[in-house]
């Protein structure tokens, strides 16, 4: 069978096409607005169901990118910090060795990869996961796009079922799409050829996606910055999403 | 020399077997109001169940970021009933303990009934039950496999290596029970005794290999139930989570296991004691005894709870402080102080005094209270850690809903159902075993000594 991939000319996921790449984003605090622009990206393009504002209240709302707010000072020298947070597709993920049936595991590009097919709904990897990123799908997927908001759905992307986990893959399909591209045009993938579709939609550049391996890279330039830090670093998790932030406040 | 036991003399073979099978063979209308209620309620969490699964988890008030709440409590809760029955029978067959002779097969029912009830609920809780089965390392054209590194699975494993075990060790020691019925019974139930008697006819090899079977198991059994407590605190302590990841839980688990099992354990002789009248049988003796057992547990039980309980307050971890806060000063106080009060500042003093040990009424009360308490010890252990984990952002309450009320009674109704069923099919009290006592009881006169006619085993 891999012998017969070779042939034509095609490789499998961990295989060549994956070597010497490892994806990472960057998020520059100090330029983030709190649009909210991203959020609405990542649900056109990834299919994210849409909850009400009851849902939403229950936390059983979909945002594999949210941006949190936090109040710095006291009324009414209030100033509001915007954080987004998404999965930190960590190099060491505490979710995924817990899983009883391999439904999340580590790609070799660095991705923590998420297998809907496989899951059974134990809810053990979002228990385990520090930073809260990982989605339940508590209803019917039919219910969660009422007409016509269904015609809307990216074919690229899933349809996730009812008692599954999902969670942000680094929109995989743009970077499937762009190796296909490449593979055909008979080249190498070019840092900045493609990204996120949070990175794409965000009008002030928070957010920078890209190759951490390759040194020339936007990304591997800006986590050389000082102003770097992981979240939740201490607990050794190895998030490959560098926040940027400087000074106080 | 203390209370004597059993007067041999007031027991003739006749009376024991017209005491203790009686049950299997008279069927009152009491014992069918009971099959209808517990069946009915068991009948409704089944219905219940199968709403959850039709409609989607979000009948429950599980959320995101409290992932686990009832189900996981309730599964904790019922593995830890489970534990007792083996094990004390074990422990007390390998100590030779004479007293343990009418305790042991309820014991042991209650150790499988519980643990049929608590392997339900890792199944209730997933969300695709219908696909539970990728769980177990079954071989398939996609070759696909099983996560051997994930604590789920282990407790798949545990589960079924203390059930398969359990089952063995109630079923071994009936046999010879079961032929004393297959040679009372008429009719269907005549073959189904002779089928569950496996040829039984008490030759002397036949004993002996029994006896040896019987022994051998329960010392396979012991770590058994060690591992399989061991492993379900393994799905708390193997995590990241604030105030999960302790090595504490493995022996907290076990004892807290052995203390709430034995508290069911009294609970279920004392009422079996009413409903068949059997006062001689089961004797204050036995709840004084028992009693002493459940004193170690909740004396061991709170040590750890204590060590647990200081270290982390000592600590001050900032994600441990924000949990420790919300169960000693937030909304968990409540539960937190009528979870001491039961498991340790009544229970503890009240165990002491052997007037009370020996009072059947007032052991019940307590060893229901008792089990009240240690629900709400699973329940702290699994709720608070989860609602306010993470990134402050996302922390939030909990309220479980009806689904969750529904299938938390769901079990006591289960366990109930096939505790009534297994009354017709086996005496809950080990005739043989009684009738062995007997004779091991009986005392020769030597001069002016009185010896034991027989030596034990």
């Amino acid at each position: 069978m891999a012998d017969w991939i070779s042939d034509k000319g095609l490789q499998t996921a961990t295989g060549p096409r994956a070597a010497g790449r490892r994806w990472g984003l960057v998020v520059d605090l100090d330029r983030c607005t709190g649009c909210g622009g991203c959020v609405i990206a990542c649900h056109a393009e990834n299919n994210l169901a849409l909850a009400g504002p009851l849902d939403t209240d229950q936390g059983r709302s979909f945002d594999w990118i949210r941006i949190e707010r936090y109040w710095d000072g006291e009324y009414p020298d209030l100033k509001a910090q915007f954080i987004p947070i998404m999965c930190q597709q960590c190099e060491a993920a505490p979710c995924e060795p817990v899983c009883p049936v391999f439904a999340t595991y580590h790609t070799a590009e660095g991705l923590n990869a998420m297998v809907y097919n496989r899951c059974i709904g134990t809810r053990f990897c979002e228990n385990n996961d520090p930073y809260n990123v990982r989605y339940f799908n508590w209803f019917e997927p039919a219910l969660n796009w009422p007409d016509p908001l269904a015609n809307q759905l990216n074919p690229a992307v899933t349809v996730r079922s009812r008692g599954v986990m999902e969670k942000c893959t680094f929109c995989v399909q743009r970077i499937r799409d762009h190796e296909e591209l490449a593979r055909i045009e008979g080249r190498v993938m070019k840092d900045g050829e493609f990204t996120t579709a949070c990175a794409q939609s965000c009008s002030a550049k928070v957010l920078i996606f890209g190759d951490l391996d390759d040194p020339g890279s936007e990304v591997s330039q800006l986590v050389q910055s000082d102003r770097r830090f992981r979240l939740f670093e201490s607990l050794g998790t190895e998030p490959v999403v560098y926040y940027l932030k400087g000074g106080q406040g | 020399m203390g209370m004597i036991v059993h007067p041999p003399e007031l027991y003739p073979d006749e009376q024991i077997n017209q005491d203790v099978l009686r049950p299997v063979f008279v069927t009152t209308w009491k014992w069918w109001i009971l099959v209808a209620i517990s069946g009915g309620g068991f009948m409704a969490g089944l219905a219940t169940w199968f709403y959850m699964m039709a409609t989607g988890m979000w009948v429950s008030g599980l959320h995101r970021p409290v992932m686990w709440g009832l189900f996981i409590s309730n599964y904790v809760f019922w593995i830890g009933l489970s534990n007792s029955g083996t094990v004390i029978s074990a422990m007390l067959r390998l100590s030779k303990a004479d007293w343990r002779r009418p305790i042991t097969r309820a014991a042991e029912a209650m150790t499988v009934f519980a643990l049929l009830i608590a392997a339900q609920f890792p199944l209730i809780h997933l969300g695709r039950t219908w696909l539970f089965y990728y769980i177990l390392p079954y071989v398939n054209q996609r070759q696909l496999w099983n996560n051997f590194r994930s604590p789920l699975v282990w407790d798949m494993m545990a589960i079924m290596a203390y059930l398969g075990g359990s089952i063995l060790y109630l079923y071994l020691p009936t046999v010879p029970d079961f032929a004393i019925l297959r040679d009372h019974a008429e009719g269907i139930k005549k073959k189904m005794f002779t089928l569950f008697a496996l040829g039984w006819r008490g030759t002397r090899r036949e004993w002996t290999t029994l006896n040896a079977c019987i022994l051998s198991l329960a010392l396979l059994v012991l770590p058994v139930a060690v591992s399989m407590h061991t492993i379900v605190s393994w799905d708390f302590g193997m995590t990241l989570v604030p105030l999960w990841h302790t090595s504490i839980f493995g022996p907290y688990f076990v004892i807290g296991a052995l203390y709430s099992g034995m508290a069911l354990v009294i609970t279920i002789i004392l009422i079996l004691r009413w409903a068949f009248g059997w006062q001689k049988y089961i004797t204050p003796f036995h709840l004084d005894k028992l009693g002493k057992i459940m004193l170690v547990a909740a004396l061991v039980w709170f040590y750890l709870w204590f060590n647990d309980y200081i270290t982390a307050w000592y600590g001050k971890l900032p994600d441990e402080k924000i949990i420790f806060d919300i169960k000693n000063a937030g909304p968990f106080y409540w539960w937190q102080m009528t979870m001491m009060l039961s498991n340790t500042m009544v229970a503890l003093p009240l165990l002491a005094f052997k007037k009370f040990r020996t009072s059947p009424w007032a052991m019940f009360i307590l060893t229901i209270f008792i089990n009240i308490g240690m629900w709400i010890e699973r329940l702290l252990i699994v709720v608070p850690s989860l609602v306010q984990k993470g990134p402050s952002f996302t922390w939030t309450t909990y309220h479980p809903t009806w689904v969750e009320w529904m299938l938390t009674v769901y079990p006591l109704a289960g366990f109930t159902v096939l505790y009534l069923l297994f009354v017709k099919v086996a005496p809950l009290i080990s005739v043989w075993e009684i009738r062995e006592d007997k004779v091991a009881c009986a005392t020769k006169k030597m001069g002016q000594a009185e010896l034991r006619a027989v030596v034990a085993e």
